[in-house]
């Protein structure tokens, strides 16, 4: 076979499903993600009534110290939910640019991805100041079981988030050096469902540290 | 051997040399040699774990003995467990997958060799990993399940635990990257024709091992994951003191670990369910039971964690629920176990060392898993619970049952693997010593444990009537042993002699006995067609007589991935990476950073690199 007829084979999966196997495998690695949110989750959840004995700060509940420091609902909700805003654009926008992709239009492509970038990077850096203003206001990894529960499964999620923002950035150069050709939109798509997965656990993230008190 | 027949063969986009030697297994992305990777590793571990327990033999074959110190018992009884589990059994059966699964479902390659090679070399490190923590002094010791909170800081502050931590992590990556492969190969790389329910019987049990992989390693990892924040960033997960939970440990680990006994069972169901049919020359009886039970009794096996929690209390309503559902399983299995009978009933059976073998594995596989229903009864569990009882139980499903089931494997596909035939004489040898060491060794723990000899105590003292039941079982252990120096002898004979093994032995019915053995580079000069589930008889049924000996081909124009080094790199950035976690206090982020950048460069060089 030769290098062309290759390529050719490439574009049109002959797969026993017909799938193409690395779609196929991203699925597959997302179902395995979800197991892996799950447990994080359930790691929140279960604590969520025990932490309120410990010391504070929480993040709905004012608690006052044995020294009488009052600590206020740590919290933001606004922020947050801008935050959560952009990265629901976000997944919007790499549709958009995986649609301009397989048209073959490399500024769109280059337009609407470098949206999604922007998105993926104001998520993260909200993220850094979350956490940086937490530490301020004296909730830690060691604090209670809140700060724990809390920085483990946002930080991981904001790792995932940052994998994420890594790989549409290396796309990003190829697409800008001409290389993300329509033949090869695939391997935007299979970011784009690995990009839209981080977003959909954050869909389930936000309610459950954010809004169920 | 394709050396002479690949000096033909046009290399596509790299132009280079077939690289030769050491280097070519370095870099090599053949499925064929990385599952022989795969299988000499792990009876490496295998051989490692198998002399722990002698060890640990010796130690109880005298009451009072102090041929151990209770730390060191410790240390082995915990690196006996993980080693065999995680080393041995789960990475023999991985050796099946790689080299068997392609040529059953008449594949050329796995779906992403690359990522079949990384995870290779990721269990290479993670084993390795794991036993370097002897060189230290400092193997865990906290055995195999690593209960919180005995593996807080506060309890195990040295570096033992984090060996076993960072090890299993390391493992875990290796397993969900080797599962992601597999799945998407038996899904997307079956010949034309061969459709789900036509699938060979290992593929298929194979394949819904590869599904409880995916979903419950992803739990140990974040287990894994906490009780690394609490023992080096200083949460409480675990920890009562800081309100925590112990138990949340347990669950955790168990909603992995009843998987993972499937994960360790399904595979060796999957081998005799071939060997069966092909020696008792009947097709396997009950074929889609025996798929349906499968998928069954791995959806069972996720809803069962909390009968190894018994002892701890969960009160009548979770103990009803978990003890129901786990005598549930009894009925997949039995349906299994009746099938496997129905197969060889009434059968021509041919008595070769893989029958043997497999025939061994039924009974002793029914005497584990009766024992099994016999803990899914919480007053029955309360009394067995931590005594010999238990350790009987599962030596009966893992040894008697997984062992038993890949050695048959072993004898099996030998022959395809390697292109020579096993010794039938010193099979049987291996066979009879093994059966015979093997219940000589674990079926007095049903009694001692019974009569209260608790596990994980290094010693027990004179004069409660366990003297000569442990001494008995010390010596059935020494024969067990015997029976594996009588393999490497026979595999040592075996090497020494011609390679002369036709490509069809034993009269096999799946498409790996249709091609040369060993198999030529590429599998399938030309890609096999399928019609039915038993393709190969069916062929033979046709011809009225056996199929001609498969000719070697040069392969020429026949398009393979090109090898690769970068898998490798990977592999090591990630291990440094996880050794950089461990070193946070000493070397502070700059191991993980160093370990990360290496892991980059190599992820990167992999992606970008002509994957041929």
């Amino acid at each position: 076979m030769s290098d062309h007829a290759a390529h050719a084979a490439a574009a049109h999966p002959d797969t026993a499903t017909g799938i193409d196997s690395r779609k196929l495998a991203i699925w597959t690695f997302i179902g395995s993600e979800c197991l892996f949110f799950a447990t994080l989750i359930s790691n929140y959840l279960v604590h969520k009534e025990t932490w309120l004995t410990g010391p504070g700060p929480f993040p709905h509940e004012a608690w006052t110290s044995p020294a009488g420091k009052v600590f206020e609902p740590i919290i933001e909700i606004p922020l947050v939910t801008l935050g959560t805003a952009l990265l629901l654009f976000s997944s919007l926008f790499v549709v958009l640019a995986l649609a301009n992709a397989q048209r073959g239009n490399r500024r769109g492509l280059l337009l609407w991805l470098g949206c999604t970038l922007l998105c993926g990077l104001f998520f993260v850096g909200m993220q850094v100041y979350e956490f940086t203003h937490f530490v301020h206001k004296g909730l830690t990894l060691k604090t209670n079981l809140f700060g724990g529960s809390f920085f483990v499964l946002t930080g991981f999620h904001g790792t995932h988030v940052s994998i994420g923002v890594l790989w549409l950035f290396t796309l990003w150069i190829l697409a800008w050096r001409g290389k993300l050709t329509a033949d090869k939109s695939l391997n935007l798509e299979i970011a784009a469902l690995y990009w839209h997965f981080v977003d959909v656990v954050w869909v389930v993230i936000f309610p459950v540290v954010y809004l169920i008190k | 051997m394709a050396t002479t027949a690949l000096g033909h063969r046009a290399h596509a986009a790299a132009g280079h040399a077939e690289p030769t030697g050491i280097w070519s297994w370095i870099t090599t992305v053949d499925h064929k040699r990385i599952g022989i990777l795969y299988g000499t590793t792990a009876f490496m571990f295998f051989l490692m774990g198998g002399i722990e327990a002698l060890l640990l033999r010796i130690q109880l074959g005298s009451p009072d003995n102090t041929f151990l110190s209770p730390t060191t018992y410790n240390e082995l009884f915990t690196m006996h467990g993980t080693t065999m589990i995680f080393l041995a059994i789960m990475p023999i059966s991985a050796a099946f997958f790689n080299f068997i699964i392609p040529l059953q479902i008449g594949a050329r390659d796995v779906a992403f060799p690359r990522l079949n090679a990384f995870s290779y070399w990721v269990f290479l490190m993670g084993g390795l990993f794991l036993n370097v923590s002897w060189l230290f002094g400092a193997a865990p010791d906290t055995g195999w399940f690593g209960y919180a909170n005995l593996t807080s800081r506060q309890y195990s502050p040295g570096i033992n635990v984090d060996f076993w931590l960072f090890g299993l992590q390391i493992l875990g990556v290796a397993s969900l990257a080797a599962a992601v492969n597999f799945f998407t190969t038996v899904l997307n790389l079956r010949a034309p024709g061969m459709r789900l329910m036509r699938m060979p019987i290992f593929t298929w049990m194979s394949f819904i091992t590869q599904v409880l992989l995916l979903l419950a390693f992803p739990v140990i990892t974040v287990a894994l994951i906490l009780l690394m924040f609490d023992r080096f960033f200083g949460t409480n997960f675990y920890v009562p003191s800081g309100g925590g939970d112990p138990l949340l440990w347990q669950h955790l680990f168990w909603i992995f670990g009843h998987p993972e006994v499937y994960i360790l069972i399904l595979p060796a169901f999957g081998i005799i369910s071939e060997i069966l049919p092909v020696f008792s020359r009947k097709p396997l009886f009950g074929y889609a039971a025996m798929v349906f039970s499968g998928i069954f009794i791995a959806f069972l096996g996720f809803g069962v964690w909390s009968h190894h929690m018994f002892a701890t209390g969960m009160g009548p309503i979770a103990d009803t629920y978990f003890s129901l559902v786990t005598m549930l399983i009894a009925i997949p299995t039995g349906v299994k176990i009746f099938n496997w009978l129905g197969t060889a009933w009434g059968g021509s059976i041919q008595y070769k060392t893989p029958m043997y073998f497999a025939l061994g594995f039924i009974a002793m596989f029914i005497i584990g898993g009766l024992s099994g229903v016999m803990h899914a009864s919480p007053p029955a569990d309360l009394q067995q619970t931590d005594t010999y009882f238990v350790v009987a139980h599962f030596h009966y499903v893992m040894f008697g049952g997984s062992i038993f089931g890949l050695v048959a494997g072993a004898y099996y596909w030998w022959p395809k693997m390697f292109g020579r035939v096993l010794n039938e004489r010193l099979g049987k040898w291996h066979f009879w010593l093994m059966l015979i060491g093997f219940n000589v060794t674990f079926f007095p723990m049903h009694i001692l444990g019974l009569n209260g000899m608790p596990r994980r105590v290094y010693t027990y003292p004179a004069g409660l009537g366990f003297e000569t039941l442990n001494l008995l079982e010390t010596i059935g252990a020494f024969i067990l042993a015997s029976s594996f120096a009588v393999f490497l002898y026979n595999i040592y004979r075996t090497w020494r002699g011609p390679r002369n093994a036709p490509a069809d032995p034993w009269n096999g019915a799946t498409l790996e006995w249709s091609i040369p053995s060993p198999p030529q580079e590429w599998n399938f000069a030309e890609v096999p067609v399928v019609h039915g589930r038993d393709p190969l008889w069916e062929a033979k049924r046709e011809r009225s007589g056996p199929l001609p000996e498969p000719a070697r081909v040069s392969g020429e124009g026949i398009h393979l991935p090109n090898p690769s080094y970068w898998p490798l790199v990977t592999a090591l950035g990630l291990t440094a990476m996880m050794a950089g976690v461990m070193l946070i206090h000493h070397l502070g982020p700059w191991g993980i950073l160093a370990g990360g950048a290496i892991m980059l460069f190599g992820i990167f060089n992999w992606v970008f690199e002509p994957a041929g």
